[in-house]
């Protein structure tokens, strides 16, 4: 039965792997080797899309908002998990009003909230809002680590005299990493394959992420099928080489977040 | 994992919180430090979510084609919603692609799991859990591309109806008035599928094997030891796959954008492009935000009640 699922899921990929090895210009059908792998349609496909400049400009927002989001989230859960906060059950509702927004709802301010800050077009339009929409899912993955904590932690911390940037620092931190690494792992996919976001708030498709580049990419040629496939499945290695690589771990992070 | 669940259950625990740190003499300065740790947070969140999604609603109210002057509109944005037919039936699709995104999985995967509650660790799963989760790591920008392909004049779907005889069958899928949706539908069924497998897979794991002998002994069947046993051990990964899987249907942008731009005609059109079409294309942003805010209501509409029944134990 597990094979069959695993059939399907990895029939259209094959599909594209098939169709992107064939000679250029073609029109294959289906599912059929080719009898002379073109190999270097991936170099013409790598060319076309630009797909050194989509590296790069995903990893810098990459940089940008997954840092940024892991920080953040994991501060603001410290505090709502350990720390006083004035009305701190009505700040942690307001995180968790976003958790089923969808992203569709916020788009059209965001796109003129973009141009008066003067960040349309740039990486910060698909940086910063990526950074606040990250925080809902972030705080309460965070905050639910820490109050699992024992508090047998914090009174020893405490008798000890420590601060509370000493305690989160030396303590909590290290504690918390399987927590805070699945988060990145998260936020990381997130980012990467954002679409929506880049497609609306940058229009060069070189400052987009590697995603926003594939939708333009289809625009643009849909009709050379064996270079799109050729794209496609190139935009899509990345993803997949980080996955392979780190599969456990991601494996674990994605079922965690989704029961949590 | 919502706000239900959060102010349902005794989420800060039996025990009283215990306060990190020094406590400095003066109590309001105590509080402060607390926010201080929130407030980067609460800002970041605040500007480009909040803010935003008052803007919305604000908008909502108007009829303003982006640039010139927004005139008031009251309710009728909202009205539209349910008397302009492309605007209804743009929300018909997005439950019609409910059953694909989540009934089907879910289904499918629950099947799995009834037959394989004794899937032994090694080799295979690892490969099994790598394969099946692929769907979820790629962009949905590649799955409908994928499956574009997949589904056109000369793509798999085709070439093995032709081989299989049923080459009548053969036709455009994504072009077609009447299969588009579906075809679409069966996209996020590819998507969905292997994570809602392995969800529940794992979740069998931690069912107590005594419990199904215990089912042997009494003599009960496949399905009735399914049916008591399975479901009612799986009712969380169940309620979160449903949950996952229900918002993607919903709030769908990207597979469909990619495959069918919501034609042929408006077959296919989903709430996420119609609003995306509604503000960039057609300048009716007023409307467009009128469906957003309703799209969200409905997402809470129809999730809160998930939720509600997943914790009912």
């Amino acid at each position: 039965m597990l094979l069959l699922f695993m059939l399907f899921t990895a029939l259209p990929l094959l599909s594209m792997l098939s169709t992107a090895l064939a000679p250029d210009g073609s029109v294959p059908h289906g599912l059929s080797w080719p009898r002379h792998p073109h190999w270097h349609n991936f170099v013409a496909a790598w060319n076309t899309a630009n797909m050194l400049s989509l590296l790069r400009s995903s990893t810098l927002i990459v940089l940008g908002v997954v840092p940024a989001s892991v920080v953040l989230a994991t501060m603001a859960g410290y505090g709502l998990a350990k720390l006083s906060v004035p009305a701190g059950k009505y700040v942690y509702a307001l995180f968790l009003l976003g958790l089923t927004l969808p992203i569709e709802a916020l788009i059209t301010p965001l796109y003129y909230q973009s141009k008066e800050l003067g960040l349309f077009g740039t990486r910060w339009a698909i940086i910063l809002p990526l950074i606040g929409l990250y925080m809902s899912f972030g705080v309460f993955w965070m905050r639910t680590h820490f109050l699992a904590t024992p508090p047998e932690l914090d009174e020893a911390a405490q008798l000890d005299g420590a601060s509370t940037s000493q305690a989160f620092r030396q303590i909590q931190l290290p504690l918390a990493a399987p927590a805070w690494s699945s988060l990145t792992i998260l936020f990381f996919l997130w980012t990467w394959n954002q679409f929506l976001l880049a497609l609306v708030l940058v229009s060069n498709p070189n400052q987009r992420t590697m995603a926003g580049g594939l939708g333009v990419f289809q625009g643009q040629y849909g009709t050379d099928v064996v270079l799109l496939c050729a794209a496609s499945l190139l935009i899509m290695t990345p993803s997949l080489v980080v996955f392979v690589i780190f599969q456990r771990h991601f494996v674990k992070a994605l079922l965690q977040g989704a029961i949590k | 994992m919502t706000l239900a669940a959060s102010q349902g259950t005794a989420v800060d625990g039996p025990t009283p919180k215990l306060v990190v740190g020094r406590q400095p003499r003066n109590r309001r300065r105590w509080k402060l430090i607390g926010l201080a740790w929130v407030a980067p947070a609460l800002g970041v969140y605040g500007l480009f979510v909040l803010y935003p999604l008052t803007q919305t609603v604000r908008y909502s109210f108007y009829n303003w084609d982006g640039f010139g002057v927004a005139t008031p509109a009251g309710f009728s944005n909202y009205r539209s919603i349910f008397s302009n037919p492309e605007l209804f039936d743009s929300l018909v699709h997005a439950f019609v692609l409910i059953v694909f995104f989540t009934v089907l999985p879910v289904g499918l995967g629950l099947v799995a799991a009834a037959f394989m509650h004794d899937l032994v660790a090694g080799a295979f799963s690892t490969t099994a859990r790598v394969v099946l989760f692929v769907p979820q790591i790629l962009p949905l920008v590649g799955a409908g591309i994928a499956w574009t392909w997949m589904y056109s004049s000369d793509g798999l779907v085709n070439q093995v109806l032709r081989r299989i005889d049923l080459g009548s069958l053969a036709r455009p899928w994504l072009g077609d008035f009447n299969t588009a949706l579906p075809a679409v539908g069966v996209i996020g069924t590819w998507v969905a599928l292997g994570f809602c497998t392995i969800l529940l897979l794992s979740g069998t794991s931690k069912i107590d094997p005594a419990l199904y002998e215990a089912a042997r002994i009494d003599g009960a069947g496949r399905l009735r030891e399914f049916f008591v046993i399975t479901l009612p051990g799986l009712r969380r990964e169940v309620v979160v796959c449903v949950t996952v899987t229900v918002i993607a249907a919903l709030a769908s942008f990207d597979v469909i954008y990619v495959s069918t731009s919501g034609g042929p005609g408006y077959q296919t059109m989903v709430p996420g492009v119609e609003i995306y079409r509604l503000t960039f294309l057609d300048q009716k942003v007023g409307q467009a935000s009128a469906l957003g805010v309703f799209l969200a209501l409905l997402v809470l509409l129809v999730i809160l009640p998930i939720q509600r029944l997943g914790h009912e134990s």
